[in-house]
């Protein structure tokens, strides 16, 4: 079986729609969190198969970029689900609904 | 500031004309601002102002040529708008010096005489106040030279009167009646305004000139005169000169706006003599008498509606005075009618076919009614307001009577005026009235039938005024006790009286004649043909016009010599009822009015009830709640619904840029 560049993007497209369905549908906020780093990875695997079928490195350039800023991110936002814990005694995004008035 | 120092061609100082018109003002202007506190002081600045402004005028008189002046000579705009030109210049010509000499003569006298009849009064000063503008507001209408200024002069006009005949403003009837006559005026007003706008834009339509004023009187004279102009004109004339009539009816209070007038009567009595009789009432026919080459010109169907209108007015109101038994009123309703004559003579003024006719004299027979009628009416007024003065406000005829020993000089002059406005001749009044009757008589005999018998008509109610007010036995207890007003009010009334004497000896229509036509044939007689005059020229309408005399007078000499109370309503049961209720206009416009105005009452609350308040207002706040109310469904506070929106939100827009809008 030959594996062209549509392969790659549909299993992209698929991990997306997976980490979309996990950001909206689950509770916790630390799986959110990983929900939202696996969009970030689809969004990778693309960016790798249009470099690697492109023959153009700057795909790849992007991808070291996104995890770079991933990693910081991750250290950010951990630090946050961490405090707001400390704050509230939970982690579930229904009792963070201090949005609505 | 040289222009001020600046003579015109005829060597009259530019300043005076000026000077006229503005000192009456600037006494109406020092008595509100400052003096309104101090009654002698603001008496005595508005009599000084007017005594000023009559010397004056008989300076203006004595410069005024043949040829019309504008006053500065160079042209001078008040407002200059592409074709709209608004000259600031006064026009000084026969008939308007002639005029201001009338105004401001007879508006001296009458400050005299106010200032003692006012005395006591708490408005005092605020009367002198009003009257000071209204003569300066009369002054700019006979003095301006075109349309617009005249029409301002004569809104300003309307407001003075409304002032003054509203002066006793507690009085509720007096507030009404200031009210009638505004609105009444506004009425006329705004057809003059559209007559205006249509001689100007149609004038100043023609030929694309930006240079040419159309809203100038000469300017407009002159482009009728000229053939490619007239010929744009010629459709519009009818309509323009019924508009500009509208203005007269109004102000001339002519049929079918005459009511206000004789509700007027609220005002104080000088008022009525000054404004209500002698001048404001006159500006109709003035205008009139100055916008001739308007209304009379070939093709036009103004004329004769011009003449019906004032030989209705000058008919109903003659049958109205017959049954008033207010002093005041029946003199209101005689100005109502001798307004109708003059108006009725400006209407029969024939075409001036070539303007080298020696026979066409212009509307001069009106204007020399109106000069006289001003003489004799105001000192008509000013008797009946010593009369009232002397019972103490009592206006009722049927209980005066026996005041001509008592009060012999306002008996006097009262006399003299009754003797001039019947037309007893050699008073002034027959032979102003008989040049009326003698161009009636030429050019239609209905009229001249309507002439004569409000000559009679006029006759016997003043003959019965005179008869029942002031000769006989007093017949009340109010009466017995009069006494002589003071000089300060009889002296007015000898002046006038003298003057209502001598007026028709002065070569008044002469002098109007040449200003109207240069070469009319009229010539001045010498004085001593002078009394005799109208029996050479025209016998027919003398000789009927002094039967119609003697006939008024001796029927009610008849009727009215031993009566103690009316014998007319006995005799001419629904007829006498319906003079003395003036035909019922005033409750048949009650009606109308209270008809429409419901109608258009109710209307403008469904209207208001429903389409603005219920469908825009409460439409508009309705529609944003219940927006609002569904919009806030959506915020939610939770985190993933949030998310979810936001992620349906890119797939729309994705599915738009993908799908829909890159298909196109």
């Amino acid at each position: 079986m030959n594996v062209g560049l549509e392969h790659y993007l549909f299993v992209s497209a698929a991990l997306f729609c997976l980490g979309l369905l996990g950001v909206i549908v689950r509770r916790n906020l630390l799986v959110i969190y990983m929900s939202l780093e696996l969009m970030l990875n689809a969004a990778n695997l693309a960016l790798v198969a249009f470099s690697r079928f492109n023959n153009n490195l700057d795909g790849q350039l992007m991808v070291f970029f996104i995890i770079t800023v991933a990693a910081a991110e991750v250290a950010v936002g951990l630090a946050l689900v961490v405090a707001l814990y400390r704050e509230r005694q939970s982690a579930h995004v229904e009792d963070l609904a201090s949005l609505k008035l | 500031m040289d222009f001020l120092a600046q003579t015109t061609a005829s060597g009259m100082p530019v300043l005076l004309p000026w000077c006229v018109l503005l000192l009456p003002l600037a006494a109406a202007v020092v008595i509100a601002l400052f003096t309104l506190r101090c009654e002698r002081l603001s008496s005595a600045l508005s009599i000084g102002a007017v005594t000023l402004s009559f010397a004056g005028s008989v300076f203006l008189f004595f410069f005024a040529g043949p040829h019309t002046t504008d006053v500065p000579e160079q042209k001078v705009y008040w407002l200059d708008v592409g074709a709209f030109k608004v000259s600031a210049q006064l026009l000084v010509d026969r008939l308007s010096a002639l005029m201001t000499l009338v105004v401001t003569g007879v508006a001296m006298l009458i400050h005299v005489y106010s200032r003692a009849y006012m005395q006591g009064d708490l408005g005092f000063a605020r009367y002198f106040a009003s009257l000071s503008l209204f003569t300066f507001s009369m002054l700019g209408i006979v003095l301006a030279n075109n349309f617009l200024a005249m029409f301002i002069f004569w809104e300003l006009v309307g407001v003075s009167s409304y002032l003054l005949i509203g002066f006793w403003r507690e009085k509720a009837s007096a507030a009404d009646a200031a009210k009638k006559a505004f609105l009444m005026n506004r009425l006329g007003d705004f057809g003059f305004i559209l007559g205006i706008l249509i001689v100007w834009g149609i004038l100043s339509s023609v030929g694309g000139s930006t240079q040419f004023d159309a809203l100038r009187f000469d300017a407009i004279a002159q482009a009728l005169a000229s053939a490619e102009r007239f010929e744009q004109f010629a459709p519009w004339a009818t309509l323009a000169g019924l508009l500009i009539f509208c203005g007269c009816v109004g102000k001339s209070a002519q049929f079918p706006l005459h009511t206000w007038l004789p509700d007027a009567m609220e005002g104080p009595t000088p008022v009525s003599a000054l404004i209500h009789a002698a001048t404001m009432v006159a500006a109709g026919v003035y205008m009139l008498c100055r916008v001739i080459f308007v209304l009379n010109v070939p093709g036009s169907d103004a004329m004769p509606v011009i003449a019906w209108t004032g030989g209705v007015t000058a008919l109903l109101a003659a049958l109205m005075a017959v049954q008033q038994d207010d002093i005041k009123r029946i003199l209101a309703c005689s100005t109502l009618s001798q307004l109708g004559m003059m108006v009725m003579a400006v209407g029969l003024t024939p075409l001036q076919l070539t303007d080298t006719d020696p026979n066409w004299t212009g509307p001069a027979p009106a204007m020399y009614h109106l000069v006289t009628h001003a003489f004799f009416k105001a000192l008509l007024f000013l008797g009946a307001g010593s009369v009232i003065v002397a019972l103490h406000h009592e206006q009722n005829i049927w209980k005066m009577g026996g005041l001509a020993q008592k009060m012999p000089w306002t008996t006097g002059t009262f006399l003299l005026g009754t003797l001039a406005l019947c037309g007893v001749p050699p008073l002034s009044g027959f032979y102003s009235k008989d040049s009326i009757l003698a161009l009636a008589a030429e050019r239609n005999p209905g009229f001249f039938a309507i002439g004569v018998l409000v000559a009679a008509l006029t006759t016997y109610y003043m003959t019965r005024l005179v008869v029942v007010g002031f000769l006989g036995n007093s017949r009340s207890e109010t009466a017995t006790r009069a006494h002589e007003s003071p000089p300060a009010m009889t002296w007015p009334l000898r002046i006038l009286a003298a003057l209502s004497v001598v007026a028709g000896f002065l070569g008044i229509e002469h002098f109007l004649a040449q200003h109207f036509n240069a070469n009319a044939a009229t010539h001045a007689v010498p004085w001593w043909e002078l009394p005799f005059a109208p029996f050479n020229h025209s016998p027919l309408a003398a000789g009927f016009g002094l039967f119609a005399v003697m006939l008024g007078g001796s029927a009610a000499w008849a009727l009215y010599r031993y009566a103690a109370s009316d014998p007319l309503p006995e005799k001419l049961a629904l007829l006498s009822r319906a003079m003395r209720n003036r035909f019922g206009f005033d409750e048949a416009y009650a009606e109308v009015v209270a008809k429409t105005q419901d109608a258009l009452a109710a209307f403008a609350d469904w209207f208001d009830r429903w389409i603005i308040a219920g469908l825009m207002v409460r439409g508009a706040h309705g529609t944003t709640e219940l927006l609002g109310r569904a919009l806030r469904l959506l915020q939610t506070g939770n985190l993933q619904t949030y998310a979810f929106f936001f992620a349906a939100g890119l797939v729309l827009v994705l599915a738009l840029v993908l799908f829909g809008l890159h298909s196109h």
